[in-house]
C-alpha cells in the first residue's frame, strides 16, 4: 500500500516522461518508443521540430501491424483530443477532434438519428486513424471509403504550420493525408458527413453458401439492394468449391416504431489472460468453422438486430488479441481484381491449406468502384479477403511472402493498416504512387512500417519480433 | 429514439467551476446528454470554448462561459451573480478546479505554498460560502465539490495539497450539517488517482481510473444528492486502512 502511494504521489516531484508503451492490435512486432507524448489541447501543442526523434500520431492502437508504431521514436498520443466541435442537424456535417473514437460518435449521434458514413469492424478507432488508414467497411460497394466522406481537416506540420486541407484548399496534402498512414503531419480535427437513420436497428440476412461461385451469385443478387454486405468464410474445405461460408447482408431498418424501442446494453467481456499457443491451431479452427457453418439451420435467415452486434461482433470481447497468445498474430488482407479473382483466390487458398495454418476469422467481400481521394488508399475494385494467423515464426512469414507474390501477379494489393511484414519490393509494387506520396511526408514524421517498406531499416523490430531498439530484450515491457 | 435515457438532468441549470478540468468535463457530458443548461467557468478562454462546443454538440440546451482567475477571490461574487443572471437561477453547482503543485517547491517557498493553498482551499471555501447563501433560502439545490483522497491523511510527499483538500472536506462536513435543514445537498467527492493532464507526468498503475468513470460517478452522486463519495469505490476501504495506521508507524513510512 505504502509502496503504491509513494509511486503515485512521490513521483510528481521528478517529472518523468510518460512511458506507456503503445502496441498495435496484433502485438507483432513488439517495439519500444522513446516516449509517448500526450496531447490534451489544440491550443497547447508540442513543438515537434524540437523533438530529438521522429514522431507518429497514435490513439487507440487498433491498427494490426506496425503502421501505427514508431520504434525508437515518439508516439504522439492524441487519445485525449476527444472533443466534438460542431454538428449541423440539417446537413449531418460533424466536426470533431482527431482522437474522438467512432464509438463515441455512435453513442452521441445514433440516439439523434445519425450514423457513420463508413465504419470498420471495430468502433474503437479514432477519427484521425480512420482518415490515416482510409478505412472501409461493409458498405464499400455503396459508400466507398471513410475518406470519401471527409470534407476537410486541420493538419499540423512539424514546422508549426497549421493547414486547413480540403479538396479545394491544400488539395494535394488533403489527398496525401487520406490513407497517408499518419506520415503527413498531425490531424488536429476533421469534418465529415454523417448519414441519417430512422432507428438503430439493421434488417439482417444470413445466407449459407457452399462454394465461391455461389458466393458470387448471392453477391451479384445483393449488391444493388443491400447497403452492407460481407461474408464469413471457411477456407479449409479445399477442392473445387474453394470455400464455404455465410453471406451477411443488411440495410438500416426504416420502422418508426422501432425508433422508440429500447436497445439493451451489450454484455461486454474481456479476455483476462494470454491464451497458450495450443488453443488456436488448425484443428480447433476447423472445429470452430464446422460449428459456425452449421449453427445456422435454415439456409436463409432473416432477423432485425441492433447495429452493434451487426457491425462490431468482436467489440464485445475486449482484448480479443489475447486469444492468439503472447507472440501475437498477423492479419493479412488483400484485394485481387475481379478479372483474375477466381484464379488468384484458388492459388491463395490452396497455398494456405498446404501450410496447415488456420485462419480463425476470415472475411470475404467485394469492393466497389467508388474511388477514394486518398493517394495511398488501399481499396480498389475486386475481391478482398482478410485473414488472421497466430504468429508462428518464420513459417508464417514465409507463407505470407508467398501470398504476396500471388497477389502481386494478379495485380492486387495488401492492406498496410493490417500489415507487419510485407517487403519493400511488394509494397512499392502494390502502391505505385508511393514516390509521389513521399513528397508530402512531414520531415519529422516516420513509422516503423514506412521505414520497412522504403528499405530504411535503421531502427525497427527485427523479424522475430524482438525489441531491437532500446536496452531491453524483454518482451514484457 | 432507440436508447431511451432517463433524462434526470433535463432542464437543470448547473454552474461548473473549473469546467476545463478533465473530470469536470466528463461530468458535464452526462448533464449535456440530458439537455441541461450549463454555465462554465475556467481560466483559459480557448479551452473553455473547446469544452463549450463539445457540450453543445452532446446535447446541452445551453452552454455559456466565463473566464476568470479563481485565485482573485473578490471576483467570486460577481461571477456567481453572472451565472445566476445568465441561466435565470441555479439548481446545482460543481466546484472542480484545483492544482497538483510541486510539493518540494511549496516546502521551500512560502509564497508558492500559500498560492497553492489559495487555489485548492481558500478559493473553494470562498465560493462555497457564496453558493451556500444562494441555495439556503431557496430550500433546494446541490453543491458538489471535488476534494481528494489525499485530504484524508497528511503525507510527507504531498501534504500541502492534502491539507488544502482536508480543510475543504471538513468545511463541507459542516456545511452539509448546516444546509441539511434547508434540503440542500452537499456532496464531497474524493477521487483517487485519475488519468488526467494533472497527473500527466505520473507513471500510471492499476489504481488509475479514467476521467470518464469518475465523471459518471460524480453525475450520479449529484443527481442522487449523496454525501461523501469515493471514486472509484475501492478508495473507501483503502483510505480506511491508510487512516487507521497509528501515527508512530505512519510517520516512518515514506509515502
Amino acid at each position: 500500500m505504502a509502496a503504491i502511494l509513494s509511486t503515485r504521489y512521490g513521483l510528481i516531484m521528478n517529472v518523468q516522461k510518460n512511458i506507456k508503451q503503445p502496441h498495435s492490435w496484433g502485438r507483432y512486432p513488439k517495439v519500444k518508443h522513446s516516449q509517448a507524448l500526450s496531447i490534451y489541447w489544440r491550443n497547447e501543442l508540442p513543438d515537434i521540430a524540437q523533438l530529438e526523434e521522429s514522431a507518429l500520431p497514435f490513439a487507440y492502437g487498433r491498427s494490426y501491424g506496425d503502421s501505427c508504431l514508431n520504434a525508437g521514436g515518439v508516439a504522439l498520443d492524441v487519445s485525449h483530443l476527444q472533443r466534438f466541435m460542431a454538428f449541423d442537424e440539417e446537413t449531418g456535417l460533424l466536426r470533431c477532434e482527431s482522437g474522438v473514437s467512432l464509438a463515441e460518435i455512435l453513442e452521441v449521434m445514433v440516439p439523434r438519428g445519425w450514423f457513420l458514413p463508413v465504419t470498420p469492424g471495430t468502433k474503437f478507432v479514432s477519427v484521425g486513424g480512420a482518415i490515416a488508414n482510409d478505412i472501409h467497411g461493409k458498405n464499400h460497394h455503396r459508400g466507398g471509403t471513410f475518406g470519401c466522406h471527409v470534407t476537410c481537416f486541420e493538419l499540423m506540420r512539424s514546422n508549426g504550420e497549421r493547414l486547413l486541407c480540403s479538396s479545394e484548399q491544400n488539395s494535394e496534402l488533403f489527398r496525401a493525408t487520406i490513407g497517408g498512414l499518419g506520415l503527413t503531419g498531425l490531424i488536429l480535427w476533421a469534418e465529415f458527413r454523417l448519414k441519417p437513420i430512422v432507428n438503430p436497428y439493421i434488417d439482417m440476412d444470413h445466407i449459407r453458401f457452399a462454394s465461391l461461385d455461389e458466393f458470387f451469385e448471392i453477391s451479384a443478387a445483393s449488391d444493388a439492394d443491400y447497403e452492407y454486405t460481407m461474408s464469413w468464410v471457411d477456407i479449409l474445405i479445399g477442392g473445387e468449391k474453394l470455400c464455404r461460408g455465410i453471406f451477411m447482408r443488411g440495410n438500416h431498418n426504416q420502422s418508426q416504431q422501432l425508433a422508440e424501442k429500447l436497445v439493451k446494453k451489450r454484455l461486454s467481456l474481456a479476455v483476462p489472460i494470454d491464451f497458450p499457443r495450443f488453443v488456436l491451431n488448425s484443428l480447433t479452427v476447423k472445429a470452430f468453422n464446422e460449428l459456425y457453418y452449421h449453427a445456422q439451420l435454415p439456409k436463409h435467415m432473416h432477423k432485425v438486430v441492433p447495429y452493434d452486434p451487426f457491425f462490431y461482433p468482436l467489440d464485445s470481447i475486449h482484448n480479443w488479441y489475447r486469444m492468439y497468445g503472447k507472440r501475437g498474430f498477423l492479419q493479412y488482407q488483400f484485394v485481387v481484381p475481379f478479372e483474375d479473382g477466381h484464379g488468384a483466390m484458388y492459388e491463395i487458398l490452396e497455398r494456405i491449406r498446404c501450410s496447415g495454418e488456420g485462419s480463425f476469422l476470415t472475411v470475404l467481400k467485394k469492393f466497389g468502384d467508388i474511388p477514394s481521394p486518398g493517394m495511398l488508399s488501399f481499396p480498389r475494385p475486386g475481391l478482398t479477403l482478410a485473414l488472421d494467423f497466430a504468429y508462428g515464426g518464420p513459417k508464417t512469414l514465409r507463407l505470407l511472402d508467398d501470398l504476396d507474390n500471388i497477389v502481386l501477379q494478379s495485380g492486387g494489393a495488401v492492406y498496410p493498416a493490417k500489415d507487419a511484414r510485407m517487403s519493400a519490393q511488394s509494397f512499392q509494387a502494390f502502391f505505385p504512387r508511393w514516390k509521389e506520396f513521399s513528397a508530402y511526408i512531414d520531415p519529422k514524421f516516420s513509422s516503423s512500417f514506412w521505414r520497412r517498406v522504403t528499405n530504411n531499416v535503421d531502427c525497427q523490430g527485427d523479424r522475430e519480433g524482438r525489441l531491437v531498439n532500446g536496452n531491453s530484450n524483454n518482451e514484457n515491457w | 429514439m432507440g436508447t431511451q435515457i432517463t433524462r434526470i438532468g433535463e432542464k437543470m441549470k448547473i454552474l461548473i467551476i473549473g469546467a476545463t478540468s478533465a473530470i469536470a468535463h466528463e461530468t458535464a457530458k452526462y448533464f449535456a446528454r440530458d439537455g441541461a443548461e450549463l454555465f462554465l467557468v475556467g481560466r483559459s478562454g480557448e479551452k473553455l470554448e473547446a469544452v463549450q462546443n463539445d457540450l453543445k454538440v452532446r446535447g446541452a440546451r445551453r452552454a455559456e462561459t466565463c473566464t476568470i482567475d479563481l485565485s482573485e477571490l473578490e471576483q467570486h461574487q460577481q461571477m456567481i451573480q453572472a451565472a445566476v443572471d445568465t441561466l435565470d437561477g441555479l439548481d446545482m453547482a460543481l466546484i472542480a478546479h484545483g492544482t497538483l503543485g510541486d510539493q518540494r517547491l511549496s516546502q521551500e517557498n512560502v509564497a508558492k505554498m500559500l498560492a497553492e493553498f489559495t487555489t485548492n482551499c481558500t478559493s473553494v471555501i470562498s465560493l462555497l460560502t457564496l453558493l451556500a447563501n444562494y441555495f439556503e433560502p431557496r430550500k433546494r439545490g446541490c453543491i458538489a465539490v471535488i476534494s481528494s483522497v489525499a485530504g484524508d491523511r497528511g503525507r510527507g510527499s504531498n501534504y500541502v495539497y492534502g491539507a488544502a483538500k482536508g480543510a475543504v472536506t471538513v468545511f463541507l462536513q459542516g456545511l452539509r450539517n448546516r444546509l441539511a435543514k434547508s434540503g440542500v445537498a452537499v456532496v464531497t467527492i474524493k477521487p483517487g488517482f485519475v488519468d488526467t493532464p494533472m497527473t500527466a507526468s505520473v507513471r500510471k498503475g492499476l489504481l488509475f481510473a479514467s476521467p470518464r468513470k469518475v465523471g459518471e460517478g460524480i453525475y450520479h452522486a449529484m443527481v442522487k444528492g449523496k454525501e461523501v463519495v469515493y471514486l472509484p469505490w475501492f478508495w473507501r476501504p483503502i483510505m480506511l486502512v491508510v487512516k487507521s495506521v497509528p501515527e508512530p508507524v505512519f510517520k516512518k513510512l515514506s509515502i
